[in-house]
């Protein structure tokens, strides 16, 4: 039950426990328990909305910054993906295997910005050996959501 | 417009044919703009990618060749597997296996291949609107069982008794059922089994809409009973389970002496099932299951919500527990399936298929599909319950 929750949830987030309980053939108030709990376990961790920024006339950058840093002694990456996720500019910040170590992904109003955090703060940090910065320059497709799809129904009206 | 010459006269069977119902209501559906329908008996979801990326792939290779008759081997052998991992029955996929033009084609091959002249057919209605045409087509006589709301629009042992006589044939099975969305469990298929044994008949079963059902059991099969396997024709296809319907490729399994007759015609008439699609068809029997159980959840979703909007605005309808249409009962409006499917559609702009088109007995009943988004479904709800208060109060 909890998954298909999740699964509803995730593709849109504006459903109401009793809209959810009606899918699911469910009753409203095990769907707002099961929520709420899910809430309380940090498995729901927020509602976000997708937003498709390039149709809107905010200016925006987004920088995806692969980051290679020495682990700590006792604290593994955690305590330095802390150091770095700490600062609110920073949208997600992921361990990954493979050539780098973090992927930080990073929101600025324009290349400038980015570079800068990237000089002034990344860089400078000690156990950081080296970053190498990519900007996006266009969003296809987020969250599972193809961003740009055409709308409409190619059906025909009635089919047997 | 050319018209043809005084004189010369066109087939009667063909121009006694009864033009389908749904086409009239279609035309009507033509000439509106901003219709919101109900009224489409194909998924809404887009082919699998990776299916549509192997028909692309093997185009650009250039596969564009014509296949064996029966179709790929491979296909054929993805085919058997698949219904020895659905059903626990066996097929050869070299003598008994063949792959068609959609589900359709492999109704009027089994028909032609197994009816003399004046052969009955018995087709339980309501029921998808082909059967009783290829039955004529076929010089069978297509014998109509009218099924009853009150036994959830399924096949009863005594209904089929009543209409078995020395020169029925065939026994269609089409279930889960367009446009009921009914299904046959296993303990309703177990009797009419047994009569279809014992009044030697012939079985063309239906189920291209086999992945589709929500009784949280498998779906059941009568070629799943002892001795039913060698007298049926079992018919299925990627339309509905694989969102398919444009590349146009069904398959029908059975006893090779049926088959290869089937094959035969298929031959002449057809040569092969588009290559392209065979090729794609195999990577959706291969790897596409995942995305089939994605969208069965999603159809079970929206078809709870249906029964439940019905069941707020008082339509009475039976719990439909396959396909993706639910086929609510209009009889307290006083009005026949199709006035009311043309008063909703003049008056509110949306589009359902009057019951009757699937047969007699479905008069009084409308089908409603939910092959369409919630959104689409909510707003079509909501203008149908207008329309029903409205009929109400006055």
């Amino acid at each position: 039950m909890r998954e298909q929750i999740l699964a509803l949830l995730e593709r849109n987030s504006k459903m109401t426990p009793e809209e959810i309980a009606v899918l699911l053939g469910s009753s409203k108030e095990m769907i707002a328990e099961e929520i709420r709990r899910m809430e309380a376990e940090n498995i729901i961790c927020g509602y976000n909305t997708l937003i498709n920024w390039d149709h809107t006339g905010a200016e925006k950058v987004t920088g995806l910054i692969e980051v290679r840093v020495t682990p700590q002694r006792g604290q593994g990456f955690d305590h330095i993906a802390e150091r770095i996720y700490n600062y609110p500019e920073v949208q997600s910040v992921y361990l990954i295997s493979g050539g780098y170590d973090l992927l930080v992904i990073l929101e600025g109003k324009s290349l400038k910005d980015i570079a800068s955090f990237v000089h002034s703060k990344l860089s400078t940090m000690d156990s950081v050996i080296s970053t190498a910065t990519h900007f996006i320059l266009k969003k296809y497709k987020d969250d599972g959501i193809i961003f740009d799809q055409e709308k409409g129904d190619p059906r025909q009206t009635i089919t047997p | 417009m050319m018209k043809l010459d005084k004189g010369m006269t066109l087939g009667k069977k063909a121009v006694a044919l009864k033009p389908s119902g749904i086409r009239k209501f279609f035309d009507i559906v033509a000439e509106m703009d901003d219709v919101v329908s109900l009224g489409v008996g194909e998924p809404d979801f887009d082919t699998p990618w990776a299916v549509r990326d192997e028909g692309i792939y093997t185009l650009e290779k250039g596969k564009t060749f014509y296949t064996s008759n029966s179709g790929l081997k491979e296909l054929r052998e993805e085919i058997v597997n698949f219904q020895m991992k659905r059903l626990g029955v066996r097929y050869d996929p070299i003598h008994e296996c063949l792959v068609t033009v959609g589900g359709s084609e492999a109704i009027d091959l089994a028909f032609r291949a197994i009816c003399d002249p004046g052969d009955e057919i018995l087709i339980p209605e309501p029921s998808y609107v082909s059967y009783t045409p290829c039955a004529i087509l076929a010089d069978a006589v297509p014998v109509p069982i009218p099924l009853k709301a009150e036994n959830d629009f399924r096949l009863t042992p005594e209904e089929l008794e009543e209409h078995i006589t020395d020169k029925t044939k065939i026994l269609v099975l089409p279930f889960p059922n367009n446009p009921t969305g009914a299904v046959m469990t296993r303990a309703d298929l177990e009797p009419i089994a047994k009569i279809c044994i014992e009044r030697n008949l012939f079985v063309v079963t239906d189920e291209i809409y086999s992945e589709l059902t929500y009784t949280g059991e498998d779906h059941a099969s009568i070629v799943q009973f002892p001795h039913m396997q060698e007298r049926t024709v079992l018919i299925n296809g990627f339309s509905k389970a694989f969102a398919m319907t444009g590349w146009r490729l069904g398959y029908c399994c059975g006893p090779q002496e049926i088959i290869s007759l089937m094959t035969k015609i298929h031959q002449f008439a057809i040569m092969c099932a588009p290559t392209n699609s065979q090729y794609a068809a195999v990577v959706a029997l291969r790897d596409c299951y995942a995305e089939v159980e994605k969208m069965r959840e999603a159809y079970n979703q929206r078809r709870r919500f249906l029964l439940h909007a019905f069941e707020q605005i008082g339509l009475p309808c039976f719990e439909p527990f396959g396909a993706f249409y639910v086929f609510p009962c209009i009889k307290e409006f006083g009005m026949t399936s199709e006035e009311f499917a043309t008063r909703l559609l003049e008056e509110e702009r949306v589009a359902v298929v009057p019951g009757d088109a699937f047969g007699e007995s479905g008069e009084g009943y409308i089908r409603i599909s939910y092959a369409y988004s919630l959104e689409a479904l909510k707003v079509a709800v909501g203008r149908l319950e207008r329309f029903v208060t409205r009929l109400r109060s006055r």
